[in-house]
């Protein structure tokens, strides 16, 4: 038995214990069905650790068999399945909420079904459940890869991802039963953000001793995107969520953080959650998959350090300008906006790295739809990298604050980026994790392709027109100079535009069916390759 | 030695890595949100900021569940069609005692830092239950549980407890006396009306669901919705005094 084995089969038995307690004494029902699941899933992972010692051989996986890395795919074949189970569930609930707005009885009048509490279902399952499985899927595999070893530790990468995991179910059931604490993509109450921060330590431990255990020199790019974004995610966490809860056996807490800086500090997370999850951690999917999948080296070594540290200074100082001409000081959204503008160079920057890497190989857009969703993932991030320092500048976004302009500026980042290079990265992944010669179907990747970008561009173009108008709307006089439209009659004007999202929203989300259907169908029904795939070169 | 030579003991030390990954991304915060914890000039100093009564406390945290901040802003520009459609432009101090902030990015519906004394209570219980029965083109969901809730009185104490650990003033006594002023506000005819009102100076007592018996949930979100906005007086306040 290893000493992991020892320590934690007893330690996960008395946090179940414990969550038993809590759960007969809890203040509030909410709390109580948490502590009930925690107590199950305590249960469960000490139930596991020792049926596991006991069915294996006595020694631990080789970390190499006949000198080759024993690569551990598991935990990512795990969080790969997650990934796209959680995907097309968030994209559901989008699709819902979206149609909430155009068609408000669909709120059904229920406290559970109202939108105010499946919005931040739909935000977290897309960003947290479906990215953040993709981010665990794809970091663990290039990790291991690219140094050429076996992922660090035996029970920590599986801990990992069924720890994240449980996180979600736990604020996800929280946002339906109502415990949140508000702060916008942190909404997870006081007890889920402890759990998150002891899964994020254990995911940073798995993730650097594997790269400190690596037999290649060098530490290759992705890997240095990867090691930023769970760095500052950690930071970013801890520093927006100190919170105090109102008793140890009740779900509501209040944050230590008050009024001004309160919101200084939560948009400093929320734009480094943009800029660390979605950004980061997705450009390392890029420098690994996108290289990989067109058979070219990255474009530039050179440019590759200057995006990356540029990136990772610069946007850190982003936050406030989500607060222009609010109560927060003009220094502060002055310095925002001026980083902000800045930002954009580093971004096209890495646009062009990304792009670039496909010359001598774009014929293969015309063959390759996977190949085509992650170049056309990166033009959208080029556009959307545009667009954000754009609607920065304080003039611009005196229009498009408040509006629908910023729900249409995220989704053609989170739809066309981070979505469509996680597609990408999963119909790459798919084959090699099970290792199947190609998938079922390139033609099902078409259609997936080309109807989810119609999806976008409707939900996008939809959005630019609605927010755009109702900006206009709230700051239109009249010749006499009083306002010219009521509230009601610019929320009156919103609704063709939201009928053409929930359109837009109903196209993606049949794509990434067809996708579901595509993966399961390379599983189960795809032609098994014999060689084990050929580990990446460094990039040099 | 080239510059880009000199990159490879970030490549070749992943530790080395990570410390320069904690530097570079702690500049930027630690520029930006420290100053506002120390300079005065951030938070103007203004009369009128009290803390919420158990009451208004009660009503916000139902806001918080329920999301209202996901559509409703609380944060008026000081641009002219904003201030002319919700009021004065809002102040850092008003929301100084917010744990958390609720100043909202998004405006599906109207901002609500000055909502406070627009609508009488019945028009909000009626539009709370069924927003369509009031304005037929609204998109809000309707909240009819609210009025069948009673307000959980057992952590009302430590509830302002808690907060007064986090930096809001509440006094001793008005943590003793939660519950009696949970009820209090809610009630004009109750014995301990008089008793709330010495303890929050010019809050509202009035009987904000128009039914009897314990206060519900539709009592605090409208005690909380009718004081949003109405603590200051800006006929008295003075821009100029705090020009930064």
């Amino acid at each position: 038995m290893t000493i992991g084995e020892a320590l934690l089969a007893p330690m996960f038995i008395a946090l179940a214990f414990l969550c038993l307690i809590a759960a007969a004494l809890a203040h509030d029902g909410g709390f109580a069905f948490h502590a009930a699941l925690g107590a199950v899933a305590g249960l469960g992972a000490a139930f596991t650790i020792l049926n596991q010692y006991y069915n294996r051989h006595a020694a631990l996986p080789a970390p190499e068999i006949d000198g080759r890395p024993n690569y551990n795919m598991g935990p990512i074949k795990f969080a790969a399945v997650a990934a796209m189970f959680w995907g097309i569930a968030g994209f559901l609930v989008g699709l819902i909420i979206a149609s909430q707005l155009a068609w408000p009885a669909l709120n059904l009048d229920l406290p559970w079904t109202s939108f105010g509490r499946l919005r931040p279902l739909h935000t977290s399952a897309v960003i947290f459940a479906f990215g953040g499985n993709v981010l665990l899927a794809s970091s663990f595999y290039v990790v291991q890869k690219t140094c050429r070893v076996r992922l660090a530790g035996y029970i920590a990468p599986w801990f990992v991802v069924l720890g994240y995991n449980f996180f979600i179910v736990i604020a996800g059931t929280g946002y339906l039963l109502g415990i949140t604490q508000s702060k916008e993509y942190a909404e997870p109450e006081w007890y889920a953000d402890l759990w998150l921060t002891i899964v994020w330590v254990v995911y940073l431990l798995v993730f650097l001793v594997t790269v400190i255990k690596r037999k290649e020199p060098h530490i290759f790019v992705a890997n240095w995107f990867y090691l930023a974004f769970i760095v500052t995610i950690a930071v970013l966490h801890l520093g927006n969520n100190p919170a105090l809860p109102v008793s140890l056996l009740g779900s509501k807490s209040y944050i230590a953080w008050g009024g001004v800086q309160d919101a200084m500090f939560q948009w400093w997370y929320g734009h480094n959650a943009v800029g660390f999850f979605l950004t980061a951690g997705f450009l390392a999917i890029m420098y690994y998959f996108i290289p990989k999948r067109a058979e070219r080296p990255i474009y530039s070594y050179r440019l590759s350090i200057i995006h990356f540290w540029a990136l990772i200074f610069l946007y850190i100082w982003a936050g406030p300008h989500h607060l222009h001409y609010t109560a927060l000081p003009d220094w502060a959204q002055t310095l925002g906006m001026t980083f902000s503008i800045m930002l954009w160079m580093p971004s096209w920057g890495g646009m062009i790295n990304g792009l670039m890497t496909l010359s001598g190989a774009w014929d293969k857009l015309r063959t390759d739809p996977v190949l085509r969703m992650m170049v056309v993932s990166v033009a959208f991030y080029g556009m959307s990298t545009f667009e954000g320092p754009m609607m920065s500048i304080k003039v611009v976004n005196s229009l498009s604050h408040y509006t629908d302009w910023t729900i249409g500026h995220v989704h053609s980042g989170a739809l066309g980026w981070v979505g469509f290079v996680s597609f990408g990265a999963l119909y790459c992944l798919f084959p090699w994790l099970w290792n199947r010669k190609s998938l079922y179907s390139l033609k099902l990747v078409n259609w997936h392709f080309w109807t989810a970008t119609l999806g976008i561009v409707l939900y996008i173009s939809a959005m630019w027109v609605s927010g755009i108008l109702q900006g206009l709307m709230w700051r239109s006089y009249t010749s006499l100079g009083f306002l010219e439209y009521s509230f009601i009659e610019t929320v009156e004007a919103m609704h063709p535009f939201y009928i053409i999202r929930a359109a837009g929203g109903a196209l993606f989300l049949i794509g990434s069916l067809i996708m579901a259907y595509n993966l399961w169908m390379t599983v189960r029904a795809g032609e098994v390759e014999v060689q084990a795939p050929m580990a990446l070169q460094p990039a040099e | 030695m080239s510059f880009w030579t000199r990159h490879h003991i970030f490549e070749r030390n992943s530790i080395v890595l990570v410390a320069g990954i904690l530097v570079v991304i702690a500049i930027g915060g630690l520029v930006e949100i420290t100053p506002l914890f120390y300079l005065k000039s951030t938070i103007e100093a203004v009369d009128g900021v009290r803390p919420y009564t158990p009451l208004e406390l009660a009503g916000r945290n139902i806001y918080v569940r329920e999301g209202c901040y996901l559509c409703h802003s609380q944060m008026i520009r000081p641009l002219r069609d904003e201030v002319e459609r919700y009021g004065h432009y809002s102040l850092a101090a008003e929301s100084m005692y917010d744990h958390p902030f609720q100043w909202g990015s998004k405006r599906t519906g109207p901002d609500l830092a000055r909502v406070g004394a627009k609508y009488s209570d019945d028009w909000h219980v009626r539009h709370l239950t069924n927003p369509r029965a009031i304005v037929p083109q609204s998109v809000m969901p309707g909240y009819p549980f609210l009025s069948e809730n009673e307000i959980d009185q057992s952590t009302m104490a430590d509830n302002l407890r808690t907060l007064r650990a986090v930096g809001v003033p509440y006094t001793d006594d008005q943590i003793k006396n939660a519950v009696a002023d949970l009820k209090a506000q809610a009630d004009p005819d109750s014995a301990d009306a008089d008793a709330f009102a010495k303890r929050y100076p010019k809050a509202v007592v009035r009987n904000f669901d128009g039914k009897a018996g314990a206060p519900t949930e539709m009592d605090a979100v409208v005690a909380y919705l009718q004081m949003l906005g109405t603590l200051v007086d800006f006929k008295l306040y003075n821009e100029k005094a705090n020009l930064r």
